[in-house]
């Protein structure tokens, strides 16, 4: 094992900022900027809107609290606060099973055709055959690289694809008069959506452990199945950012007692083009477009979680999909698919997350989605290869990385009391955005790094030498670590106050 | 570690008690809150409740993450406290005062089922990686 002294950092030097923030904490909300009497009144209307027509009693009393700016106040401040966000146009954002990668500009820019935007919802299919064509294409772009017998891209969110995906599970069941399958198998390194979409589905949550090389454990599993096993909830490649080798007994396993399998899509990215859910036995899966499909993950913005099926579950497809009918589309409501789960929401998915993904797979096309799955392995696996040589631990150092890969910092917890936690906020301080701390759970002081597919050599040997910095400076300096971050607007937040009392609301001073 | 040597432990991190009184007192282990981290909620199970070994009737929550309790043996809940839910931080403090709930055991000898002091140190050193 080299020691971390013999690693030679790359000839990037970063500077750290030697100055504080120039604009403090305090300075972050707009009505800290007001004056009375100050105002933008280039924008305020010459005359107060007749509201005459308006009952006395939906009347505003006295006028809005709003903050009392300039125009260029209001230029200043948000142009501020945006410059103050890390994301993936300004930072380096290795956050673990979240997929941070660059979503191209041309996505954006071709699902904002202003005849896409300007279609109403509710339009009728005559008029949107060149819309109905693209959805179309997508479902159809999507059952391939899946390997699926049908698709529908209903589900608005992960989550929401997952809660789809169990209650297809569910409806199956029930259809075949198969009501004592109650339960559903999830593996500890599950993602927490897992058990809660069990749970809102209305089974009960059987959890079995991981071995010792990351993969489920299989005699556990085979002591869980039985007749009230409705099915099995899977992330493949896992959140420990490794391929599960014994997919196929798995899969034997759960079939062979009467459940069904389902395909986590969160770690999609990492075999796209190169390994279908499909070919692995899943019955339904979902994806996150929003995460592998060009639109920005993890913004809180919107997503679309489309879910994939195989042939016996094609009946209880969520509604809307698009069917073909010789040269025309349309899409199918209960009416045609009477054994559907239903509509997932008003109107049926968000077109623009929909749009994006469709020019996105259109401009990669299949080789290029296998590129996708090639690069995001290559970078990860060179991360991981380049911080064990300087020092790190891998949590699973005898496994090759999927798309991403957990470092323990457990010894160096344990020798400088400098946790996970400190060393994701000193990152910050270099420029980098922190990988995820915490999770999974099961590997004690854990940093769970995904480079994803976008980024360059230069920018991953940078993250290195940040790491190798960080550590350093924990041997020599822990308080330096554990007070971090130095130079950003806020410092250590109070995150047990945040969360037992969680207050939002602005009050004057 | 601190496993102390008068008390029983299921492999899913709780202690258990037996008291004088012939109920059993449970708690999550220091180990499991050193995992957790810095708790911010707790809810236990409702005074009556009747639970089967191993069954899920408690939430521990903390700024990482959300964590089931599992009833250590089967009885019947006789007393939840309420002072662990009002202040989820005497956990950090000291997990071994700060305990959650009370059982009436189905059956008394259950908890030599449990696992004494020097067999949950090795559970737990099995389970670092």
């Amino acid at each position: 094992m080299p020691k971390a002294t013999d690693y030679q950092l790359p000839t990037t030097n970063y500077q750290l900022p030697t100055t504080d923030y120039p604009l403090s904490a305090q300075q972050m909300l707009i009505f800290q900027h007001a004056r009375p009497g100050r105002r933008a009144y280039a924008q305020a209307p010459l005359t107060a809107p007749a509201a005459d027509d308006l009952p006395a009693e939906v009347l505003r009393q006295a006028p809005p609290p709003l903050p009392e700016v300039s125009e260029l106040d209001v230029v200043r401040h948000y142009t501020g606060l945006s410059q103050k966000n890390f994301s993936i146009d300004t930072q380096f954002y290795p956050l673990g099973s979240c997929t941070m990668k660059y979503n191209p500009r041309a996505c954006n820019s071709l699902a904002l055709l202003p005849q896409f935007l300007a279609r109403h919802p509710l339009a009728d299919a005559d008029t949107g055959q060149g819309f109905l064509t693209c959805l179309h294409e997508l479902q159809e772009m999507l059952k391939e690289v899946t390997g699926m017998a049908a698709v529908s891209m209903a589900p608005m969110a992960g989550a929401h694809g997952e809660f789809a995906g169990v209650a297809m599970i569910r409806a199956y069941h029930d259809a075949r008069g198969d009501a004592a399958r109650r339960e559903i198998i999830v593996p500890d390194a599950a993602h927490g959506t897992n058990p809660a979409t069990a749970t809102m589905c209305g089974y009960t949550v059987k959890e079995i452990p991981t071995d010792r090389q990351g993969n489920v454990d299989l005699e556990a599993l085979k002591a869980a199945v039985g007749p009230q096993t409705a099915g099995l909830m899977l992330t493949n490649p896992s959140t420990l950012g490794v391929f599960e080798k014994t997919i196929v007994a798995i899969q034997k396993i759960v079939h062979e007692a009467g459940g069904l399998t389902y395909y986590d899509g969160a770690n999609l990215n990492a075999i796209l083009g190169r390994v279908r859910p499909g070919d692995m036995g899943f019955d339904v899966i979902h994806m996150n477009l929003h995460k592998t499909f060009s639109t920005p993950h993890g913004g809180g913005g919107p997503g679309a979680g489309p879910v994939g099926v195989s042939e016996r579950l094609r009946p209880f497809l969520p509604v809307p999909y698009v069917v073909q009918e010789q040269d025309s589309y349309r899409l199918a409501r209960m009416a045609d698919c009477p054994q559907s789960i239903g509509p997932m929401s008003a109107f049926g998915g968000n077109m623009g997350v929909l749009l994006r993904a469709w020019v996105y797979a259109r401009m990669l096309g299949g080789k290029g989605m296998a590129r996708v799955a090639e690069f995001a392995a290559l970078n990860a696996n060179y991360l991981a290869a380049e911080l064990k040589r300087a020092g790190f631990d891998l949590a699973f150092p005898e496994r090759r990385a999927s798309h991403e890969f957990i470092v323990t910092l457990k010894k160096l917890k344990d020798d400088t009391g400098v946790s996970a936690m400190d060393f994701a906020k000193r990152l910050l301080d270099y420029g980098f955005h922190a990988p995820t701390t915490y999770f999974p759970m099961l590997v004690p002081e854990c940093l769970l790094i995904e480079p994803t597919e976008t980024e360059s050599k230069e920018t991953l040997d940078a993250f290195v030498a940040a790491m190798v910095a960080v550590k350093r400076e924990a041997e020599g300096q822990p308080d330096l670590v554990k007070s971090a971050p130095h130079t950003l607007p806020a410092r250590r937040l109070d995150d047990v106050k945040a969360a037992r009392e969680l207050d939002l609301v602005w009050k004057a001073a | 570690m601190t496993i102390p040597a008068n008390l029983k432990y299921a492999k899913s991190h709780e202690w258990a008690r037996l008291e004088d009184d012939g109920t059993v007192t449970v708690g999550i282990t220091h180990h499991a809150q050193d995992l957790l981290g810095d708790m911010v909620f707790v809810e236990n199970p409702t005074v009556g409740r009747q639970l089967a070994a191993g069954e899920e009737c408690a939430v521990v929550e903390s700024v990482k993450a959300a964590s089931d309790v599992y009833a250590p043996i089967a009885g019947e809940v006789v007393a939840a406290n309420a002072d662990v839910e009002g202040s989820p931080e005497s956990i950090n403090q000291d997990a071994y005062a700060a305990w959650m709930f009370r059982l009436k055991p189905a059956n008394p000898a259950d908890l030599d089922g449990l696992m004494d002091a020097a067999a949950y140190q090795a559970h737990v050193e099995s389970e670092a990686h």
